[in-house]
C-alpha cells in the first residue's frame, strides 16, 4: 500500500469536517491526552445518562489521523451505549494492531473501515488511537465519579 | 570551493539507498548523522581483532583495547582544542553529558541560587536543570527570544538576568530547531563577571563548526557522536580540569573509585571518577575515526558547506507557497537545522507523504516544546543537512513540500466519482435497510438502533 491509499477521502473529509467539535456542557468527565513524539493533544469530555452517551466533545490540536479518526470515533459512539461503546474501542485497537490484515466491518466500523489502511504504518497507528484512548478513559472515569458531576480535568500520556 | 561533495556521498552507502522508488534525501541530519564506511570499519576492526575490555584487563588484548578507548580521547581533545584529554568525560550521549554537568554543578545549589538557560533549548537541556533545581530550591530563569528567532540580550540585560545569585548558565551553541547560533563568548563573559559556571549544549554545533573551547570561553560543553557521523552510544562532557576536579561524582560503580570499604569510598580523579561501569569502548574507537574523517575533510570546509547549502536551502523554501521558516533566514553565520510550517498540512502528515517520496524530514516539536509555545506554534518540521548534503536533495524537497500542500488542500485529487460522507452515510444505511427486509425482519434484534444523530 502507498502512503497516497493511507489517506483515504474518508480520512480527509473527516480531517476537514471534524464531527462533534467543540467542548460543551454538560458532561461527567474531562481528559487531556497527548501524543509525545508529535505534540498531538486533545481534550475531550463525555456525557453519560442511563449507560448510554449522549453527548461527546473535544476540541484537539494534530495530524489528519488523530484528527479524523476522533471525529469517526464521535459519529460512532454518540447514542451507544457505555458497554458497547467499550467493546467497538476494543475492536478498533484489533484492527489497528492488524498491519492491514484483517477485512473490517463496515456496518460495524462505519467510516473507520478507512483506518485499516494506517495499520500498515505503525508509526501512525498511535494518532488513529489517540481519541479512541482518550474515549476509554472519560468513560471509565464517568463510571466511577458516578452522578453527573464533573471531574478533574486529568493528564495523561499515551504509552 | 573544491569541496567534492559527490566523492564524499561515495563513503556513506546508505545514501545510493531508494525509498518508495526515489533516491533517498536524507534532510535529517540534526536528529542523526549518516556514517562513513571508515567509521563503520574502525568499529568492525576494533570488534574482531582487538577486543577486551579496557582498563582493568590485564593481557595483550585488553592493553590494545585501552590503548585504544584512551587515543579515541586524545583524538576528542584534540579536535576541540582542550588543554588535555583528562578533560574528556565520555558519556552515553549528549543527554547524560548536561545531566552529568546539571547533577555535580548542581549538588552545591541552596535556595536563592539562580540557573539560567533560554527558551530555545532541547529538553535536554531544560529538564536536568529543572530536576536539580527542584531538589535544591534554586530558582530557574532564562533568556527569552526576538521575533526573528535571537536570543533577546538585550531584555536579559535589561531584567539582570545573570547577577551574583547567578551560579550556572547552560545554552546552546546552535539551536536545533531555530538554527540560530548564539553568542556564547558573550554570554559566557557575562556568566564569569559573576562568577557563574558557563556549561554550552555543542550537540549541534560541535559537527558543523571549528571548536575550540577556549574560544568559545566556557567551562564546559556538551556534545554526542552521533550527529558527527560516528557511532550512537558515545556522547562527551568537556570540561576544565580544575573544574571537573571539584566536582562530586555522577553514577557511582566500578572505574570511578579510588578505594572501596563498607564504611565509605574515595573517588578517582577526572575522567575516571564520572565513567562508571564498562565504557563505550568500541563507540570511542569509532568516534575517533569520524573524527578522523570530518578533519580529513576539513571542519572550515564542513562549515562553508553547511552555510551555502543552508542558504540555498532557506531561498528555495521562500519561495514555497503557505511555507513559513521558525527563525532566521537572513543571518550569514547560521545553524543547518531549518523549522518550518506549511499551511492547512500537519507536520506529521507532510512528513508521511515526504517520506513517500524518500525524503526524510522531521516533524513535530524537536524536544523543544517550550520554544514551540513561544512561537506559538504547536509543532514544525525541519529539514537538517550535514557535509554530505546536495543541492539535488533541496530541491526534491522542495517538490514534494509543493505535492504534499496539494495533496492535502485537496488541489490534487480528482473529485470524480467521489462520496460525501453524508452520501456514504446514507448508502450504508439503505444497505443496512435492504438487508433487513430481505431478512423479513427475523434477526432485526441482533441489529443495533443506527440512528444517532451524528452528522
Amino acid at each position: 500500500m502507498n502512503v497516497e491509499e493511507m489517506y483515504q477521502e474518508i480520512i480527509l473529509d473527516h480531517y476537514r469536517e471534524k464531527h462533534h467539535a467543540g467542548l460543551r456542557e454538560p458532561f461527567d468527565a474531562e481528559v487531556h491526552h497527548v501524543n509525545p513524539t508529535c505534540g498531538d493533544e486533545l481534550t475531550l469530555r463525555v456525557d453519560v445518562e442511563d449507560g448510554m452517551i449522549k453527548d461527546v466533545s473535544y476540541v484537539a490540536q494534530g495530524c489528519s489521523i488523530s484528527q479524523a479518526s476522533t471525529s469517526v470515533m464521535s459519529d460512532l459512539v454518540i447514542g451507544r451505549d457505555v458497554e458497547d461503546s467499550l467493546a467497538l474501542h476494543d475492536e478498533f485497537v484489533v484492527m489497528m494492531n492488524s498491519q492491514g490484515k484483517m477485512e473490517p466491518d463496515e456496518d460495524r466500523f462505519e467510516d473507520g473501515i478507512a483506518f485499516i489502511g494506517v495499520s500498515q504504518f505503525p508509526a501512525r497507528v498511535k494518532c488513529a488511537l489517540l481519541g479512541w484512548s482518550a474515549l476509554k478513559d472519560a468513560l471509565l472515569r464517568a463510571e466511577s465519579a458516578g452522578s453527573r458531576r464533573p471531574t478533574e480535568p486529568t493528564t495523561s500520556q499515551e504509552a | 570551493m573544491n569541496y567534492d561533495v559527490e566523492a564524499i556521498r561515495r563513503d556513506f552507502p546508505i545514501l545510493e539507498r531508494e525509498i518508495n522508488g526515489y533516491p533517498l534525501a536524507y534532510l535529517d541530519s540534526g536528529n542523526t548523522s549518516q556514517k562513513p564506511q571508515q567509521v563503520v570499519d574502525a568499529i568492525a576492526s576494533h570488534y574482531l581483532e582487538h577486543n577486551a575490555n579496557v582498563a582493568r584487563a590485564m593481557h595483550q588484548l585488553g592493553a590494545e583495547a585501552t590503548a585504544a578507548f584512551e587515543g579515541g580521547r586524545a583524538t576528542v581533545a584534540d579536535f576541540i582544542g582542550a588543554a588535555e584529554a583528562a578533560e574528556v568525560v565520555f558519556t552515553k550521549n549528549a543527554s547524560e553529558a548536561l545531566n552529568l554537568a546539571a547533577n555535580t554543578l548542581g549538588a552545591g545549589l541552596e535556595p536563592g541560587d539562580e540557573v539560567v538557560v533560554s527558551v530555545m533549548e532541547h529538553h535536554s537541556n531544560i529538564v536536568p536543570w529543572q530536576l536539580v533545581c527542584q531538589r535544591t530550591g534554586a530558582t530557574l530563569r532564562w533568556f527569552d527570544i526576538t521575533e526573528d528567532g535571537h536570543l533577546d540580550l538585550d531584555k536579559a540585560r535589561a531584567e539582570n538576568l545573570i547577577n551574583d545569585r547567578t551560579k550556572i548558565v547552560s545554552i546552546t551553541w546552535a539551536s536545533n530547531v531555530l538554527g540560530t547560533i548564539n553568542p556564547i563568548r558573550e554570554i559566557a563573559d557575562w556568566a564569569h563577571q559573576h562568577g557563574a559556571i558557563m556549561v554550552a549544549d555543542g550537540a549541534q554545533g560541535v559537527p558543523q563548526r571549528p571548536t575550540d573551547v577556549s574560544e568559545l570561553g566556557v567551562d564546559m560543553l556538551a556534545f554526542t557522536g552521533h550527529k558527527l557521523c560516528g557511532p550512537t552510544g558515545i556522547g562527551v562532557l568537556w570540561g576544565r580540569l580544575q573544574l571537573l576536579e571539584a566536582l562530586p561524582p555522577f553514577l557511582g560503580g566500578g572505574e570511578m573509585i579510588e578505594v572501596v570499604r563498607m564504611e565509605g569510598s574515595t573517588f578517582a580523579p577526572p575522567p575516571a571518577r564520572f565513567e562508571a561501569g564498562t565504557p563505550p569502548i568500541a563507540q570511542a574507537v569509532g568516534l575517533a575515526a569520524a573524527i578522523d574523517y570530518v578533519r580529513g575533510i576539513g571542519m572550515e570546509k564542513v562549515a562553508a558547506h553547511e552555510k551555502a547549502i543552508t542558504r540555498y536551502a532557506i531561498d528555495r523554501l521562500m519561495k514555497v507557497e503557505g511555507l513559513r521558516i521558525l527563525g532566521p533566514t537572513r543571518d550569514d553565520d547560521r545553524g543547518g537545522a531549518i523549522a518550518f510550517t506549511l499551511d492547512g498540512v500537519h507536520p506529521h502528515d507532510l512528513m508521511q507523504l515526504t517520506d513517500a517520496r524518500g525524503v526524510a524530514i522531521r516533524g513535530g516539536h524537536h524536544c523543544a516544546r517550550p520554544l514551540h509555545d513561544r512561537l506559538g506554534v504547536q509543532s514544525s518540521s525541519r529539514a537538517s543537512s550535514y557535509l554530505y548534503t546536495t543541492t539535488r536533495e533541496v530541491d526534491q524537497l522542495v517538490d514534494a513540500l509543493d505535492y504534499a500542500r496539494d495533496f492535502f488542500t485537496g488541489k490534487s485529487r480528482s473529485h470524480r466519482g467521489r462520496m460525501t460522507l453524508a452520501e456514504r452515510k446514507a448508502a450504508r444505511e439503505a444497505r443496512r435497510v435492504a438487508r433487513e427486509e430481505l431478512d423479513g425482519g427475523a434477526q432485526t434484534g441482533a441489529v443495533p438502533e443506527d440512528d444517532r444523530g451524528g452528522a
